[in-house]
């Protein structure tokens, strides 16, 4: 075929032009030249110019003024300039242009067309950017080419009907039978496109989809004869015969035989075979392997087949193409809840994929370990995640750190291996920790008496070495602070004693004060700590006033007061010191799964009082009074007690410990100050549709202000993306909505999205808010309003 | 599909949504769309597919998880061939159905280069034209897309002929 002159001459104009700026001068000029052609009749390079045009269109410029040229190229009698013109159509017009209605009739005109080279130019520009009117229009004649003769046309016909079908679902009927008789074609082009075909139907109507499975028989004697019949050398890649053609009718067979018995029963022999004959050397044989797994998976197939199904994705993993392995993992993460016990059986396989240089497969790897992680292999399983944690992509660490401590809650084989592995997680990765790990785990220490001593030998030691891990230093300061006279005893059971001063702790405690490495949360931390050492040391009581009374000039707020506040203790209320800064109860598991992370020193300042109940019930009345004030005291400025009862969950939940007698007083006392009920906030669903689902949680945070808390999950077969929601409120509230936790919410329910709704009501106007919500699933873009009248637990 | 009510079924799509071919230094050569987006959407996709696929490393996987597509792309000397397929989408397939098109056009323009289809890019739309149609794949064998495109090349250079114009209204 002679190139076109003309064409292939502008082009190297183009090329040479040395800067963006000739380019452009050259392009002007063309277009300039081409559009002065456009208006000229007939003349013998009119498909030259088209092209022309089209080749500028797709360095990025305008063409627009070309579309009318289309419609008269299409019109052409001339095959190359209807070449051309159909080319163009398809470049530059599309359903939304006017233009396009255009080319209707030339259309219908060229489908019967006594050239088939004609007619496929008309098919293929209608599959490619027919809209409805044109389907609508054009569906019989669709039909009718689907019976033709001509296997050439036939096979377009039928990729024609996938698109009208997509466009207009109600012509779904028309092809049925069609495409059903298609079945019986040898040729291969047109049995594929007929497959598309009863793929579409089969997907669109679920009746549809029923009479469809009669001919699940049929569609395994089409891949029997393509897996085990010889070479055919049209067909062949790499040994498979056809493999587009297999795979698309796997596909086809994973629909008709998913959620039924009879269906899956007829095919099951067959998948074995293709799992087993087809030659997985090359990746087109993966390719046909990797949809088999997939319909076994996705199928009511028996457990032999299931279990042949994992072993392949098992192999895969060990494959050296790491396309196959990154695969094989996403397809195993799939099923790790359905098929645990055969996942399970290439644990280690996966646990080495951790080591793996591609970092999307080491993600993967991650998901699948911590989804692996049970009782009977928790030891091992733990060794290799911390193996991992010790280098893993910085991006991986805080989730790799949160999967580590959930798998260590959840099958601890004891608790010092808990308490351990944790201090392993936090001096690796204690930077990407998230912030509830810091009460989580002094909660944790707090509820193993038998290893206090131990924990605070381990923490100190570990302070000594490193103080710039932030969550492990304020763990640090904490224990030391309370069990800083198990440390200066000295002895210890589980560990080697070692000879430790009051000086010495005193010093490491100073250190982390003065570092610059230090936040003022730690710093926090290390001050309180200070202060609770003056009751369990002797000799230094000194060293430690001077200490709190530096910091009374602190620069930094929250250290001033704390410093004012201990200073206090010290100068006026010293005879309660001791009471004050005793060694705290056990801290309830539930109030702190309430908390919110960045209130993470709260419990502990909070506990105080709390404690201060439960260790003064013997106190007479008098000082209950004085309770009060030092409550007052404590209460201060800046921190009502009322922000903190998300928080005080804590508080409350040692109020209710405290028994009845004398702490009775002390809880009307507090009842002013209004805690959180223990009894956790009502969760209300406000949507549910499409499988989307959201949940509001309304807590009380004072006399105006209030917290809801949302919460949207997933539970359909489909990723959705680009979640986001919307809060309206009446005009006299003010409204604050905080950074959502995520964006995305992954199928089966695999994460939740929480978004926190800050709101205050000055005036107590009846609340309502009105919420939308809008995501992106399997490509469309979904939005929906609800409104919310009433909030239970306001 | 901008004019389906946002509440409403979900429209099934084409396996494939676009294939883009461009050069190392993000020129584009080719672009075949099969979903109806508008000119300024095309940009911006061909912007952060070029930007994207250009800044991977050379030893990852060739897959790429994009908004709620799947990118499959590969390089052939200078050319990165983007295919950008559903969810669903078997991606070892789409690396195969990349391979294949590369194929025919070694085989049309023999041993092909990335300067072949910059001075023949509408030669390589009739080839890619006879291989997928509509988002899906249309023909299976080599050889019977290879055989159209040459009667469709004959049937261009007989253009002039009385013959054709006669077989047009007979």
């Amino acid at each position: 075929m002679s190139p076109s002159v003309p064409l292939q001459e502008m082009i190297r104009a183009i090329r040479s032009a040395r800067t963006q700026c000739e380019e452009r001068g050259v392009i002007q000029r063309e277009c300039a030249a081409i559009r002065a052609q456009f208006r000229q009749t007939d003349n013998g390079g009119r498909s030259h110019n088209l092209a022309k045009l089209l080749y500028v269109h797709m360095l990025g410029y305008p063409a627009h003024f070309g579309q009318m040229e289309c419609v008269r190229m299409i019109a052409s009698p001339r095959y190359s300039e209807k070449r051309v013109g159909y080319l163009g159509a398809m470049m530059l017009l599309d359903e939304k242009q006017d233009a396009s209605l255009l080319i209707t009739n030339s259309i219908k005109n060229d489908l019967s067309h006594s050239n088939q080279y004609v007619q496929s130019l008309a098919l293929c520009t209608l599959a490619c950017m027919g809209s409805a009117e044109m389907c609508r229009d054009l569906a019989p004649e669709i039909d009718r080419l689907l019976r033709s003769s001509n296997s050439y046309i036939k096979k377009k016909a039928a990729l024609c009907a996938v698109h009208i079908v997509r466009k207009v679902h109600e012509l779904g009927e028309l092809f049925v039978p069609s495409a059903r008789s298609l079945l019986s074609e040898k040729n291969h082009g047109v049995l594929h496109g007929a497959v598309v075909l009863i793929t579409e139907l089969c997907e669109r109507s679920p009746e549809t989809l029923e009479r469809f499975r009669k001919a699940v028989p049929d569609l395994v004697q089409i891949m029997k004869g393509l897996v085990i019949s010889g070479y055919s050398p049209d067909h062949d890649v790499a040994g498979v015969s056809d493999p587009f053609l297999q795979v698309r009718i796997l596909r086809l067979l994973r629909i008709l035989g998913r959620n039924n018995e009879a269906a899956s029963d007829a095919m099951n022999d067959l998948l074995a075979q293709v799992a087993t004959n087809t030659d997985s050397t090359k990746t087109v044989g993966n390719a046909v392997l990797y949809e088999t797994v997939l319909s076994v998976l996705d199928i009511k197939s028996e457990s032999g087949l299931r279990v042949l199904a994992v072993n392949i994705l098992g192999r895969f993993l060990l494959n050296n193409d790491r396309n196959i392995r990154y695969i094989a993992m996403t397809s195993l993460q799939k099923i790790v809840s359905t098929d645990h016990n055969a996942v399970q059986r290439h644990r280690g396989t996966i646990v080495d994929c951790l080591k793996d240089q591609d970092a999307s497969v080491k993600r993967r790897a991650l998901e699948l370990s911590l989804a692996l992680v049970s009782a009977s292999n928790i030891r091992s399983m733990m060794k290799e995640l911390l193996i991992f944690l010790s280098s893993c992509p910085p991006e991986l660490r805080a989730h790799a750190a949160s999967g580590i401590f959930n798998a260590a809650e959840r099958y601890a084989p004891s608790k010092r291996w808990h308490i351990d592995t944790i201090l392993h997680v936090l001096t690796t990765a204690g930077g990407d920790v998230r912030d509830e790990t810091v009460p989580n785990l002094i909660q944790l220490i707090t509820n193993t008496s038998e290893l206090h001593c131990y924990t605070v030998h381990k923490l100190y030691r570990a302070l000594l070495t490193d103080i710039s891990q932030q969550p492990l230093v304020q763990v640090a300061c904490w224990c030391i602070g309370e069990y800083g006279d198990l440390l200066l005893k000295g002895e210890c059971q589980e560990t080697e004693a070692v000879q430790v001063t009051e000086d010495d702790v005193l010093d490491a405690l100073e250190i982390v004060l003065q570092s610059h490495m230090s936040t003022p949360t730690t710093r926090g931390f290390a001050l309180t700590a200070t202060m609770k050492l003056s009751t369990r040391i002797t000799d230094n009581v000194d060293r430690i006033r001077s200490i709190v009374s530096i910091y009374g000039s602190c620069i930094d707020v929250e250290l001033q007061q704390r410093a004012v506040e201990y200073n206090a203790l010290f100068k006026k209320y010293d005879h309660m010191r001791a009471a004050v800064l005793e060694r705290m109860p056990v801290i309830q598991k539930n109030s702190l799964g309430q908390t919110n992370g960045e209130l993470s020193e709260e419990p502990i300042k909070e506990s105080q009082p709390g404690k201060v109940k439960q260790e003064e019930m013997a106190l007479p009345q008098q000082p209950a009074g004085q309770v009060c004030d030092l409550l007052d005291l404590l209460g201060g400025s800046q921190e009502p007690l009322q922000p903190s009862s998300s928080v005080g969950g804590s508080a409350s939940a040692q109020l209710t410990a405290a028994p009845a007698s004398a702490g009775g007083d002390l809880l009307d006392l507090l009842g002013g100050f209004e805690p959180t009920p223990l009894v956790p906030a009502p969760t209300v669903t406000v949507y549910e549709k499409n499988g989307v689902t959201l949940t509001l949680i309304c807590e009380r945070q004072s006399e105006s202000g209030l917290t809801v808390t949302l919460t949207a999950s997933n539970s359909t077969d489909s990723d959705i993306s680009s979640f986001t929601l919307q809060a309206a409120v009446p005009k006299s509230v003010q409204l604050q909505m905080r950074a959502p936790s995520r964006d995305s919410l992954p199928a089966h329910g695999g994460a939740k999205l929480t978004q926190l709704v800050v709101l205050n009501n000055p005036n107590k106007v009846n609340l309502k808010m009105r919420i939308r919500v809008s995501y992106t699933c399997q490509g469309s873009v979904v939005q929906d309003t609800v409104q919310v009248d009433s909030f239970p637990g306001l | 599909m901008t004019d389906l009510d946002p509440i409403s079924i979900q429209a099934t799509r084409a396996s494939m949504r676009f294939l883009l071919l461009f050069s190392r230094q993000g020129r584009l050569r080719l672009q075949k769309w099969y979903t109806a987006i508008s000119e300024r959407e095309k940009k911006k996709i061909i912007r952060e597919m070029t930007t994207m696929v250009l800044a991977r490393q050379p030893r990852t996987c060739n897959f790429i998880q994009w908004k709620d597509m799947k990118i499959v792309y590969k390089r052939y000397a200078s050319l990165y061939f983007c295919l950008g397929v559903e969810h669903e989408e078997n991606e070892l397939l789409a690396l195969e159905i990349i391979h294949r098109y590369v194929e025919l056009l070694d085989k049309y323009f023999g041993n092909v280069c990335e300067l072949d289809i910059i001075f023949n890019f509408e030669k390589a739309y009739f080839i890619l034209d006879e291989f997928l149609m509509g988002g899906e794949i249309q023909e299976t064998s080599k050889q019977i897309v290879n055989r159209a495109i040459e009667s469709s090349d004959m049937l261009q250079e007989d253009d002039h002929s009385e013959w054709y114009e006669v077989e047009l209204f007979g």
